[in-house]
């Protein structure tokens, strides 16, 4: 059997549990001898260049992009975690979802007390996504299969979920990787 | 502001803070930042802090006010009284929509959680003063009359019975009272009582409160002599006895009724706690919505000064002193929560406090204090009068006495019904006169929903305990409806303080709308079960660990209703939509993208 193959992205997130990913330390030379990365921004490739058996998802959904790229996922993965507090509630970036839109826009792009616009412009080429009405949790757009709560969620969690998915073991959730306060 | 000034010094503790708030916005109409500030500054405490207390409570108001303040009581019986319609002429009439002022600052219209009316519904409050039963013809009428400047008192076209027609009252309320039994409604003298109290000692008293078996009606039913001989064991002076009037949860109006025919008897019911306990304070919280009985119990209190049960060395035992005040809420059901209960007396957010310790080790200021329902005291009387045996020979083993049922619904006799505990639901529904039954709603939304299989079961500690409220649904109701307006209740109700009270119960909503739209899959009613049995372990108080209640009990008993509307053999469904999701963002930075 050829080796699972992982592909990862950062959402409406802060690339935070990319970050935490990397905190497996040295287990990271062993990760690699137990998977394979394809679309990740670690590897830095844009497209899948072939199915993908765990795909992971760090950050929610704030604007059409993430939807299109949480689509892109969804259709081309077999499994799919959800991984962080963003993916899995929205996080921060949700902390706008009671506030109207305009108001945020205001607030960022034209009354900021470090702002310098005077044109008084907001950003509305073409060229960028969308905002969403709201930030949503990846499993209110597609079906999730699996989710590692924290913020971000500790590299001990990861690592026993990504080993656990990988070769199929059962994941030994120890109560501590998720215990936070 | 001078006003202002005077009502902080007429306090001068911000231990009073929710009193400084009602005089305030008695004499300006809100609490303005000028107002918050000036607070801020007469304690020296930050202005942060007085926004936090008063931003808690709904009947507090920091803008402007309406002339006419029109609170549209938006519970589950006033909906399916036609609520929904009244809400909609009061619109049209003022030319105003919900949550917001008219033009002309002559009305503001607001929804508001269960009143206390649920056998009168719909009703509203406007400006303090109940109206009842109201019409879409009365509606009309009201506002009108408003617009030629008349007062909401004005209006008071008929009183209600009893004591509603006293002109302290002067209510259109009626307490329906339907059945009286021995215990709450029925004669008694304080003179004989007040008389026998004292040829015991405090001891002996508890001693008789445990004997008798009574057990406390807000619904939790822990022995109210145990809590009393805790609270008279416990260090520290002086102790306070409570008296919880700040019954919210819907579905219940029995204190309403006990307040309005027999105020005296829970006076007279405090005073023997604080015999007992060795108490020399006590508080009654008063619901903001039965405001309009607060000038009437006021003068009870003060015939009470007068007739020598309150004040000092009461009736010339020398030492014994009592005096009672009344605390108003401003609208937060949680209140009724002991702890938070005793936050709001204090002047503060009531947000429920972490035990132990326990209030009747640490409770007002600190101090000891019991905190007993007003049916509870109301018992007191008549069990010190007639003695443990007689009280217990009412009831079943581990119930004794009688239980207020308030019932509401689909019954032809809504109202108050005092009954011996034991009593099946069955005979209850007989009792009010109840047809094509449905679902009854045992104990309000924090209870349990039961169906035609459990019928037979008892009003009982032993079987199902209760705070009292009955809901009676007939078959033209829709389960998982009334479900998800109780669970949106929970939401309007949290206080936030944790995390999956705050959160998960709006989660829970959506997801009850999304079967309720037909979109739910077999996951959802998964999700849903687990979900709801985490929050009996995750909240600290009883309001946050039993908001799942209907949804639990939904599901053990009308499954077949969620499963009829759920999509079979679907694994998955959005109810996500990018169209939709995008249109005010692209609308607020001007960009029209063909979707």
């Amino acid at each position: 059997m050829s080796k699972p193959i992982i592909a990862t992205t950062s959402l409406a997130g802060c690339f935070g549990c990319h970050m935490s990913i990397l905190d497996i330390d040295d287990r990271i030379l062993e990760l690699i001898e137990l998977v394979d990365f394809n679309k990740s921004p670690v590897t830095d490739i844009k497209k899948f260049t072939k199915p993908i058996d765990i795909g992971i998802i760090e950050g929610g959904c704030c604007n059409s992009e993430n939807v299109h790229i949480l689509k892109y996922f969804r259709d081309n993965c077999r499994i799919l975690v959800s991984l962080g507090e963003c993916a899995i509630m929205g996080g921060l970036p949700a902390m706008r979802n009671n506030i109207p839109i305009e108001e945020c826009l205001k607030e960022a792009y034209l009354d900021g007390p470090s702002t310098y616009n005077p044109e008084g412009i907001l950003p509305n080429d073409e060229e960028l996504p969308i905002l969403l009405n709201k930030v949503y949790p990846c499993h209110e757009v597609v079906k999730v299969d699996y989710f590692l709560p924290g913020c971000p969620p500790r590299a001990d969690l990861i690592w026993d979920a990504l080993l656990a998915l990988a070769t199929g073991q059962e994941l030994k959730l120890e109560y501590d990787s998720f215990k936070y306060d | 502001m001078s006003n202002i000034k005077n009502i902080l010094e007429k306090y001068s503790d911000k231990s009073r803070m929710m009193d400084i708030f009602h005089d305030i916005q008695k004499a300006v109409g809100h609490i303005d930042d000028e107002a918050i500030n000036q607070i801020a500054n007469f304690f020296k405490i930050s202005s942060v802090d007085i926004v936090q207390t008063l931003s808690f409570y709904h009947f507090f108001k920091r803008n402007q006010s309406a002339k006419y303040n029109i609170y549209l009581n938006n519970g589950i019986v006033a909906k399916m009284f036609g609520r929904d319609k009244i809400a909609m002429t009061f619109e049209n009439a003022t030319k105003t929509k919900f949550n917001s002022i008219s033009k002309d600052g002559l009305f503001g219209l607001y929804s508001t959680s269960d009143i206390g009316m649920g056998d009168q519904e719909p009703a509203a409050i406007i400006n303090g003063v109940i109206f009842p039963k109201i019409t879409t013809y009365r509606v009309r009428e009201i506002v009108k009359e408003f617009r030629k400047g008349k007062n909401p008192t004005d209006l008071i076209n008929s009183f209600g019975d009893g004591h509603n027609q006293e002109s302290l009252i002067n209510s259109m309320v009626t307490n329906n009272l339907n059945r009286r039994g021995r215990v709450i409604f029925s004669g008694f003298s304080w003179e004989d009582t007040v008389e026998k109290l004292f040829t015991y000692t405090p001891d002996e008293v508890i001693e008789l409160v445990k004997d008798s078996n009574i057990r406390g009606r807000g619904g939790a039913g822990f022995p109210v002599g145990l809590k009393w001989q805790y609270c008279k064991q416990s260090k520290g002076s002086p102790k306070h006895i409570l008296c919880n009037a700040d019954e919210g949860e819907p579905g219940t109006f029995k204190d309403r009724v006990i307040l309005t025919e027999e105020p005296l008897k829970v006076i007279v019911g405090m005073l023997i706690a604080a015999y007992a306990i060795g108490a020399s304070n006590g508080i009654i919280y008063l619901r903001y919505e039965y405001e309009y009985l607060l000038p009437y119990l006021k003068n009870i209190i003060k015939e009470a000064e007068e007739l020598g049960i309150l004040g000092k060395n009461i009736k010339g035992k020398q030492g014994f002193d009592f005096n009672i005040r009344i605390q108003l809420g401003a609208g937060a059901y949680v209140c009724g929560e002991e702890s938070a209960l005793l936050e709001s007396c204090e002047g503060k957010r009531g947000e429920p406090r972490n035990r132990p310790p326990f209030p009747v080790e640490k409770g007002y200021l600190q101090n000891p204090s019991s905190i007993n329902n007003v049916e509870s005291l109301c018992a007191i009387p008549k069990i010190i009068d007639k003695g443990a045996e007689w009280y217990r020979a009412m009831g079943t083993k581990q119930s004794s006495g009688t239980k207020l049922l308030s019932i509401s619904g689909d019954v032809l006799y809504p109202g108050v019904f005092e009954v011996e505990w034991g009593i099946t639901i069955r005979e209850i529904l007989e009792m009010a006169g109840a047809h094509d039954v449905k679902a009854v709603q045992v104990g309000g939304p924090s209870g349990k929903l039961i169906g035609k299989n459990e019928f037979h079961r008892k009003i009982a500690y032993e079987d199902l305990s209760t705070g009292g409220a009955i809901i009676v649904f007939n078959h033209s109701r829709n389960i998982i409806e009334i479900t998800k307006e109780f669970t949106d209740f929970f939401i309007d109700e949290s206080c936030g303080s944790c995390g999956p009270c705050r959160n998960l119960t709006v989660i829970l909503s959506k997801k009850l709308q999304k079967i309720i739209d037909g979109r739910g899959v077999e996951n959802d009613l998964i999700d849903l079960k687990q979900w709801g049995l985490q929050m009996r372990k995750v909240n600290r108080c009883g309001l946050g660990q039993s908001a799942a209640n209907p949804i639990l009990s939904g599901l053990e008993n009308f499954r077949d209703e969620y499963e009829a509307l759920i999509q079979k053999g679907k694994e998955y469904d959005t109810t996500f939509d990018l169209d939709k999701a995008i249109i005010s963002g692209a609308k607020a930075v001007s960009r029209y993208p063909a979707v």
